[in-house]
């Protein structure tokens, strides 16, 4: 028996699960647009009231490393870290929009995805999912389908929508069915990127979480592994900050 | 028997300490300060993220320097409040975990209050009531405390910048390095060793808020923008007069002004709340001018003078450990796992 915690506060949901192998236990998510700090830890405990086990069975711990939002998403990460030392367990980062794009790989796999014509999510397309980086930014990473979990192609990175649909367009992305944007940064600029399909995921959750880093345990041969990687956060941006300049006179 | 472990992370030290039955163990500090150096000031991101990494080494090493396990933890204390949202954020979600992951209770507790706290460490349970002056570069306030665990009262706090912000600027008037306390302290020091006490005096800088009607209606409060115009004033002059700017006078009479004006509001304030105490906490009290001048004036009234050893006034974990520790032994109700962080977190709260 193994147990997975896995956690997410990169973007407009604080999100815990729990797993077992490949069993999602239990996954909660809230949307917050601030204040991650206060929810993450009582939510971490419901979760594992939900799945039936108690914090000294997690075997492994797994966060989402955004990018996303500096304040929200250092609570995951530092909540991770801290988690990982205390219980003696290794702690797994996995950038946030590369579980986003197997949620949404996933969905278009799904009979949902196929209705609502996933088309271009079939197996060597190429597609781009996005967050809200605020500042009217996106956070974006392009994918490639195929078996199982996307390849990431291109980014992660950050960019003003109009210039990332240009970009698209350059590199062929884009050309047919609904276009390839997807996520919480296309929903918000629908008239610059093309708007997700009705019923794609927008946001990364734990379970995605969990299923990306417990996939990625079991291919390096065992969590033992993945101890001593601390998970660094995908900032992208460098901390607004200016050296002074010269001197103003009161006089 | 509790052994409390406290995080500290509201500007830009991240500390990490451990207090067993009010005994300091360990006090582990992981500064930021020379990444902030060249902006002239903490910057709140470059902070925050220093934390991140920053919070697991200096638990480790708390912990290995006390020859402790986590294991033997009995509570956490962490600062709620107050200060930068995304440097605290950082400290109460690590604290948060620290509390989960051992099944043990958290007290999200006020940095203010933590810096009275932290003299019981070198000097024992504090006397009821104390008059507290706590100075640094986020805070000037004075506080009656009647119970630092849970009853602490506000009299009065600077209504412009705090007294260790004052410091920096000037500093930076005058060319010195960011952090500007220490290096006015020392500049002053060498001027009084050359030209005696008068270098404290030669330059005639205000005193906000001491007398007459600003008095009257401010009377604990302090003020330090006016003396900062009045600084930059002079300086500009002898600029523009093409003279040399006598760096150490200008240091000297500029630190003379902030402490005497912080020692005699702190003195006053002792006699007409009839308190015979005064602890002088925060990072202004490594200042030796201000310790030699409250210790003066507090032995003509008879006040009986407190100051944690320099490296426990500057921001650490030592002083959330310590009012953890004293929030244990006085059986208060510890914090919810919800605990949130409050930027503005008023004094009145010891515990969140």
């Amino acid at each position: 028996m193994s147990l997975l915690l896995a956690v997410d506060t990169s973007g407009a949901l604080v999100t815990v699960a729990a797993a077992d192998g490949d069993s999602l236990l239990a996954e909660q998510a809230v949307e917050l647009a601030a204040r991650h700090a206060e929810h993450l830890a009582p939510m971490i405990a419901a979760v594992l009231v939900e799945a039936g086990r108690a914090i000294d069975e997690v075997s492994a711990v797994a966060v989402g490393v955004g990018p996303g939002p500096f304040t929200g998403l250092r609570v995951g990460v530092v909540t991770a870290r801290v988690l990982g030392l205390v219980l003696g367990v290794p702690v797994i980062g996995v950038c946030s929009l590369d579980a986003l794009a197997l949620q949404v790989a996933e969905w278009g796999e799904g009979s949902a995805g196929s209705a609502a014509g996933a088309g271009d999510l079939a197996a060597g397309r190429e597609f781009v999912v996005t967050s809200d980086a605020r500042r009217r930014e996106v956070y974006w990473a392009a994918y490639r389908t195929g078996d199982g979990e996307p390849e990431p192609v291109r980014g992660p990175g950050v960019d003003r929508p109009a210039d990332l649909a240009s970009a698209a367009a350059r590199d062929g992305l884009g050309q047919k069915g609904f276009g390839p944007f997807f996520g919480r940064g296309a929903a918000l600029y629908p008239e610059v990127l093309t708007a997700p399909p009705e019923g794609a995921p927008l946001d990364v959750r734990a379970g995605a979480v969990a299923r990306l880093a417990g996939r990625r345990v079991a291919r390096v041969g065992g969590s033992e592994r993945a101890r001593g990687q601390e998970p660094v956060p995908l900032y992208l941006r460098r901390p607004d900050a200016v050296a002074p300049g010269a001197r103003k006179r009161v006089s | 028997m509790s052994l409390v472990l406290g995080i500290e992370t509201s500007c830009d030290e991240t500390g990490v300490a451990l207090v067993r039955d009010g005994r300091l163990l360990i006090d582990a500090v992981a500064s930021s300060v020379d990444e902030h150096a060249r902006f002239g000031g903490v910057v709140p991101e470059v902070a925050s993220r220093a934390h991140l990494e920053a919070m697991v080494p200096t638990i480790e090493r708390a912990c290995a320097g006390a020859g402790v396990r986590l294991a033997d933890l009995d509570a956490i204390a962490v600062t709620s409040g107050p200060g930068l949202v995304g440097a605290l954020t950082v400290g109460v979600a690590a604290a948060k975990a620290l509390a989960l992951g051992l099944g043990v209770p958290l007290f999200g507790v006020n940095h203010l209050a933590a810096h009275v706290a932290v003299d019981t460490l070198d000097h024992g349970p504090l006397p009821e009531p104390t008059m507290a002056l706590l100075v640094s570069g986020g805070h000037s306030s004075l506080l009656l405390v009647e119970d630092v665990t849970s009853t602490v009262t506000p009299l009065g706090r600077t209504i412009d910048d705090a007294a260790g912000e004052a410091f920096d600027k000037i500093a930076r008037l005058l060319g010195l390095p960011f952090p500007g306390g220490p290096h006015i302290d020392r500049a002053a020091a060498e001027a009084v060793a050359e030209r005696g006490e008068g270098v404290r005096s030669a330059i005639a800088f205000p005193r906000g808020l001491t007398s007459g009607r600003d008095l009257e209606r401010h009377r604990y409060d302090v003020s330090f923008s006016g003396l900062k115009t009045s600084v930059a004033r002079w300086v500009e002059r002898r600029e523009d007069a093409g003279e040399r700017v006598d760096v150490p006078a200008v240091a000297a009479s500029f630190q003379e002004a902030v402490v005497d004006v912080l020692t005699r509001k702190a003195v006053l304030a002792c006699r007409e709340q009839g308190v015979d105490t005064l602890l002088i906490g925060g990072g202004v009290a490594a200042n030796s001018r201000l310790r030699a001048l409250a210790l003066e004036r507090c032995a003509d009234s008879g006040i009986r003078l407190r100051v944690p050893r320099p490296a426990l006034c500057t921001d650490n974990g030592a002083m959330v450990a310590a009012l953890g520790s004293l929030l244990v032994a006085a059986g208060r109700a510890p914090s919810e796992l919800g605990l949130g962080v409050d930027s503005a977190m008023p004094v009145t709260a010891v515990r969140s």
